[in-house]
């Protein structure tokens, strides 16, 4: 089992919890949201829980509680840039059918 | 496509619910828009990284407009219709329209309020800020790709009430929602978290392209009050570079420059300045009137020495500030420098001097009182609660949820919130007419209730008859500062409502809490699988559900053979629901879904023939 992320995602991760001026990685998780489908959780990690299993990629500490990693095994973090618009998105090889916009998807 | 941005531990937004809210620095000579990005304040350049935007605007003729450099470009070609500064009119009469402004514009008076006259017709001030802020609302869509919910937008804290309204109108006429007008010193002092820090007294020194603001603040409760505000609206980092421009002119004993080399020294006496704050010497390029340029070195030393008075003449409005607020240079907490030329060393070396204390330099000064703005707008639009960064709170040890179709559990507050706590979602009936509806509150980590625990059960009453997937029903978890949680439901039509109250963390012991929880993980997998089988269940139900209703009604529009092959893929199904396939199931509703197309489109025509028959065209609502 495994997570990844991008050189260009662990360059952006680096650089944002420098001017955050803390936390020991990022925390990738899952959450069910409405009736069915699942939505990404992407957040800042300020320290270990017991339970958590970290991934090491690019020098980055990646957090996932076993619930979550149940739907994100293999999936990579990537930062991409349209334009303007700059962010992460996730490609997740379990996720069978996504909303129009990418932001929750269905196993 | 949505692109994700991290977020503080917890506060991962719901999809579709990012609440963008921006704080913009609506200045005199540059503004600015920010936002936080990744929960880090930032402000957002354009597409040629630029952050500053010039706060000018440019008429042509046939009413379109030019904002920013472009225009900023412009100004010595079109002069009269590219206005700059249009701040110094923001809320005045003509009257009161200060000399330059006047020199400049073909100033007109409408209605007690200033116009100016451009190529376009006239232009309130209003109109011409608005022009501004309308490219950085722009700027922050396209960046952030959605709509703006809210604005922070600062304003000088001498700012009178009919300044004020007029930055709102201008925000209003842009289609921003102003969530509040900020002073720029406030704004400042926030960039750097002082209002998180202890109660006090703060000052702001702002030194800006045309203009000096000083401003003492009082820090109470987490709240700002300006005690005291001075300034100079004549001096700012261009009398610098002025200053430095008539010194290499003398210096290089050139005849009288023409109107166009004058300017270009004033830029190449700008660049030197800027260069000078972290060289101790540069060349500068005068331009000479017979041909050429001339290099003449400059010292930092000579320059300071240069503008010295013009450092002094800062000092006399602070020192005037401080005499209206009763203080001494050693009552203030802390300085915030704000503004372009508060880069300059030996200006950071007087305000030291003269305060007893190093001023706040971290943030970069051009764009301190936007991200103070961003970081006030945040908060107001509700993606963050105010306070939380020093209330130790408790946190709730399970997730809290409910039970959907299917036996499955939806999380409504997730494990680890603090408390107290509110949270919504919304819900709907599985069937066409139902009018009551079960909730049962279960508390744990596993997909199917029947793992969780179960808390409470009710029911809600007297949802009014509807088509399935039609009433909307809103369910609210909240969690008191005692632990106790409240789980109401309500129909957003009617009204109808019930409740019921629990204490979730009753008897259950620490090691329950713990077992409860490692359950959760250890059964991760199996869960997963099970809640899709469990969800690809609920969805051939309600397929199978809405076919037989349309069979009942409407069965004639089929023939004998189709109405066999409907029903064989029924029964199918029907048998399939009972399996623990996942991918055969999901074949079963694909199938019944092809078989029922063509019935689908029959029902479809029948529908609209029954709806248009007897009526004329001109009588159909359309």
């Amino acid at each position: 089992m495994a997570v990844t992320v991008t050189e260009a995602a662990a360059r952006h991760i680096n650089k944002y919890l420098e001017k955050r001026g803390k936390g020991v990685g990022v925390r990738l998780g899952v959450k069910t949201s409405g009736c069915s489908g699942m939505a990404y959780k992407l957040e800042y990690a300020d320290d270990l829980s017991a339970e958590d299993v970290v991934f090491e990629s690019q020098g980055v500490k990646v957090l996932i509680d076993p619930k979550s990693l149940a739907y994100l095994d293999g999936t990579e973090l990537d930062f991409v840039r349209e334009g303007l618009k700059e962010g992460f998105t996730f490609n997740n090889p379990n996720a069978k059918n996504e909303c129009g916009c990418g932001e929750s998807f269905n196993i | 496509m949505v692109l994700l941005q991290l977020s503080e531990p917890g506060e991962s937004p719901d999809p579709h619910q990012h609440r963008l809210a921006v704080g913009i620095d609506l200045g005199t000579t540059n503004s600015l828009v920010a936002t936080l990005r990744h929960a880090v304040p930032e402000c957002l350049p354009d597409v040629d990284g630029r952050v500053l935007l010039p706060s000018v605007v440019r008429y042509h003729r046939d009413a379109s407009t030019a904002v920013g450099v472009d225009a900023l470009a412009a100004q010595v070609a079109d002069p009269r219709n590219t206005v700059a500064s249009v701040k110094r009119l923001m809320g005045r009469g003509l009257a009161d329209a200060d000399a330059g402004m006047r020199a400049r514009y073909d100033l007109v008076d409408a209605g007690g309020m200033v116009r100016i006259n451009t190529v376009a017709g006239l232009r309130t001030p209003v109109e011409v800020s608005s022009e501004i802020l309308q490219v950085l609302r722009q700027r922050a869509e396209d960046t952030l790709g959605g709509e703006v919910e809210g604005a922070v937008i600062t304003v000088p804290a001498y700012f009178d009430d009919a300044q004020r309204q007029a930055t709102k109108d201008a925000a209003r006429l842009a289609g921003l929602n102003v969530l509040r007008l900020l002073n720029e010193p406030t704004a400042a002092a926030i960039a750097y978290g002082l209002d998180k820090s202890a109660e006090g007294i703060y000052a702001v020194f702002d030194l800006g392209g045309g203009t000096f603001d000083f401003s003492v603040l009082q820090l109470s409760r987490g709240v700002f009050e300006v005690k005291a505000t001075s300034g100079d609206s004549a001096l700012g980092g261009d009398d610098f570079d002025e200053a430095l421009s008539n010194y290499l002119q003398e210096k290089a004993r050139g005849a009288d420059l023409d109107c166009g080399s004058a300017r270009a020294l004033l830029v190449e006496a700008r660049r030197v300045k800027e260069a000078l704050t972290s060289h101790d010497s540069v060349a500068a390029e005068v331009p000479m009137a017979a041909d050429g340029t001339r290099q003449i070195m400059v010292t930092a030393e000579e320059f300071h020495h240069l503008t010295q008075p013009l450092i002094e003449r800062t000092l006399q409005p602070v020192k005037k500030a401080l005499r209206d607020a009763g203080l001494k240079p050693s009552d203030i907490q802390a300085v915030v420098l704000v503004g372009g030329a508060t880069r300059m060393p030996h200006l950071r070396r007087a305000v030291e001097a003269f305060f007893g204390r190093p001023p706040f330099i971290d943030i970069d000064p051009d764009k301190v009182v936007a991200i103070g703005a961003a970081i006030q707008a945040n908060v107001l639009v509700g993606n963050r609660q105010e306070g939380e960064d020093w209330l130790l709170l408790d946190v709730i040890p399970l997730s809290l949820g409910l039970e959907t179709m299917g036996g499955l559990t939806e999380k409504v507050i997730p494990r680890n919130s603090t408390i107290p706590i509110a949270k919504a979602q919304d819900f709907t009936t599985f069937k066409d007419g139902q009018t009551a509806m079960a909730i049962h509150v279960v508390q744990g980590e596993r997909e199917l209730v029947q793992d969780c625990r179960s808390l409470a059960r009710f029911e809600l009453r007297g949802i009014p008859p509807m088509p399935a997937g039609g009433a909307r029903i809103r369910v609210t978890f909240q969690v008191d500062a005692d632990g106790l949680l409240s789980v109401s439901a309500r129909e957003q039509t009617t009204g109808v409502e019930a409740s019921i109250a629990v204490k979730p963390s009753y008897g259950l012991s620490d090691e329950e809490i713990t077992q409860m929880l490692q359950a959760g993980y250890q059964h991760a997998s199996t869960d997963m699988h099970l809640r899709a089988l469990r969800e690809q269940c609920v969805d051939a139900e309600r397929l199978l559900e809405a076919t037989r209703q349309a069979l009942n009604e409407d069965a004639h529009l089929l023939n004998a053979a189709e109405l066999a092959h409907v029903e064989q893929n029924m029964t199918a199904l029907q048998a399939l629901v009972q399996s623990a396939d996942t991918a055969a199931i999901k074949a079963g509703v694909d199938a019944l879904s092809a078989a029922t197309g063509e019935f689908a489109a029959r029902r479809m025509d029948q529908a609209i023939r029954k709806a248009l028959t007897g009526n004329r065209v001109d009588n159909l609502p359309i």
